[in-house]
């Protein structure tokens, strides 16, 4: 797979993130050349925007404002699943290829988002 | 119950003693078959004289939640199983529905092992929740807290003519559903109940509702009709789960369905506001007043529930 994991903290929710999880980090060449971030919000059980449209190289980052937990999770496992995200984690995903990723939290599975990767 | 918090400071006593009345959990009565409700702390004593025997129900103890309306859940739930232990009757064992933790951590499930612990009653029988089952798909709950019967984690037992029957409903979850049984789970709950009489009183408990109580916020489980088709020849089927952190219930033929009040903190009614999580505006002191307690009946028969709500003053 291209995809590629890191978890860092957005500028945005530097305020607010203390918690997030230990970064993974993986060195690659896809790290320097994905400048453009995109965030979805989950907030009251739902993914905001529910669908994104990216270009291909673009660094996803979730941010879980609500106070349940929450598992970001690739529906046919295109990507590795996030940890469960407590108020304030985040958890990014670098898309290097193009295509449709659907997605789900594995514990509130009627809570589903779309990426679409062009 | 009076005594359990007098070395409290005063606002912390009363929250306390309000969220255990709250949220201490059920008792439930078997007479004749045909379970009763009994919130706990509510005249039980009386109630059990023509009972044959009593379980007490306790769920969603979300060890490791520490944010408003209550910061701790240890406490909470401490005092639940404080209540239980003071029923004059011991229960024969109690029933945990589910979410032991907030997010399934090793220490969280140390912890909640503790405070179990505490309880007088000779064994505690689990099922989870989705809040025990993240990252590693429940091995961690299982290795603890299962009964080891079938793989899939999954059990029954008999107890004084009585089927119990304990079903997963938190794993293998699809993208778009709700909670699951699955085939394999399908398939077993059929064959163990293949050579019960219909006068078998049943009793099967899971954390997510089986039946869809709202399923715009994921509370229901897909195939729970296809569980149910294999209830309904049995005269008394008591369903019993967690999950939504207050009292829901609903009467279907033989089939009565309740769900359980958490030990932690309580969610909005159905459909009430932008969507589930705790409820972080409930001023401590008014906590039971906005729930309310309710007793309740389950009649043979008459196909009906009887529910009486009063307010502790």
């Amino acid at each position: 797979m291209l995809w590629h994991r890191v978890t860092l903290l957005w500028p945005m929710a530097l305020c607010c993130a203390i918690g997030v999880a230990p970064a993974v980090m993986a060195a690659s060449a896809s790290t320097a050349k994905a400048a453009v971030t995109s965030q979805i919000e989950i907030r009251n059980f739902a993914f905001a925007p529910k669908t994104l449209t990216i270009p291909a190289g673009t660094r996803v980052v979730w941010i879980n404002r609500d106070e349940e937990p929450h598992v970001v999770t690739s529906a046919g496992s295109l990507f590795a699943p996030s940890k469960g995200l407590d108020t304030s984690d985040s958890y990014a995903v670098t898309f290097s290829k193009p295509g449709t990723y659907a997605y789900y939290c594995s514990i509130h599975p009627m809570m589903v988002g779309t990426i679409i990767v062009q | 119950m009076q005594n359990n918090h007098d070395n409290e400071a005063g606002g912390r006593r009363q929250f306390l003693k309000c969220m255990a009345w709250a949220g201490a959990g059920t008792l439930w009565l078997m007479k004749g078959g045909v379970l009763h409700a009994q919130p706990l702390g509510d005249g039980a004593t009386a109630s059990m004289a023509d009972a044959s025997f009593s379980f007490a129900q306790i769920s969603d103890s979300h060890i490791g939640f520490h944010k408003e309306p209550n910061m701790d859940v240890v406490g909470t739930l401490r005092a639940s199983v404080a209540l239980v232990n003071a029923q004059a009757a011991r229960p024969d064992f109690l029933l945990h529905t589910g979410d032991l933790t907030h997010l399934s951590k090793p220490e969280e499930f140390d912890t909640l092992a503790g405070v179990m612990q505490e309880s007088h009653a000779h064994k505690v029988f689990y099922v989870p929740g989705e809040h025990d089952v993240i990252g590693d798909s429940g091995a961690e709950f299982f290795r603890r807290f299962g009964e080891r019967q079938h793989a899939g984690g999954w059990y029954s037992f008999n107890h004084r003519g009585v089927h119990f029957v304990g079903l997963i409903n938190v794993l293998n979850l699809k993208a778009g559903g709700l909670g699951s049984l699955g085939a394999e789970q399908l398939a077993w709950l059929k064959q163990d109940l293949a050579s019960l009489s219909a006068e078998t009183p049943l009793l099967v408990f899971a954390h997510m509702p089986l039946w869809p109580l709202y399923p715009p916020w994921g509370w229901g489980t897909d195939d729970s009709a296809e569980a149910m088709s294999y209830l309904r020849r049995f005269g008394s089927v008591s369903v019993l789960n967690g999950h939504v952190h207050q009292i829901q219930q609903k009467v279907e033929g033989n089939i009565t369905f309740y769900t359980a009040r958490s030990t932690a903190y309580p969610q909005p009614a159905p459909g009430v506001g932008p969507g589930p999580g705790p409820m972080k505006d409930v001023a401590p002191g008014a906590l039971h007043r906005y729930l309310g307690i309710r007793d309740v009946r389950h009649v043979q028969g008459k196909q009906a529930l009887a529910v009486t709500e009063g307010v502790l003053s």
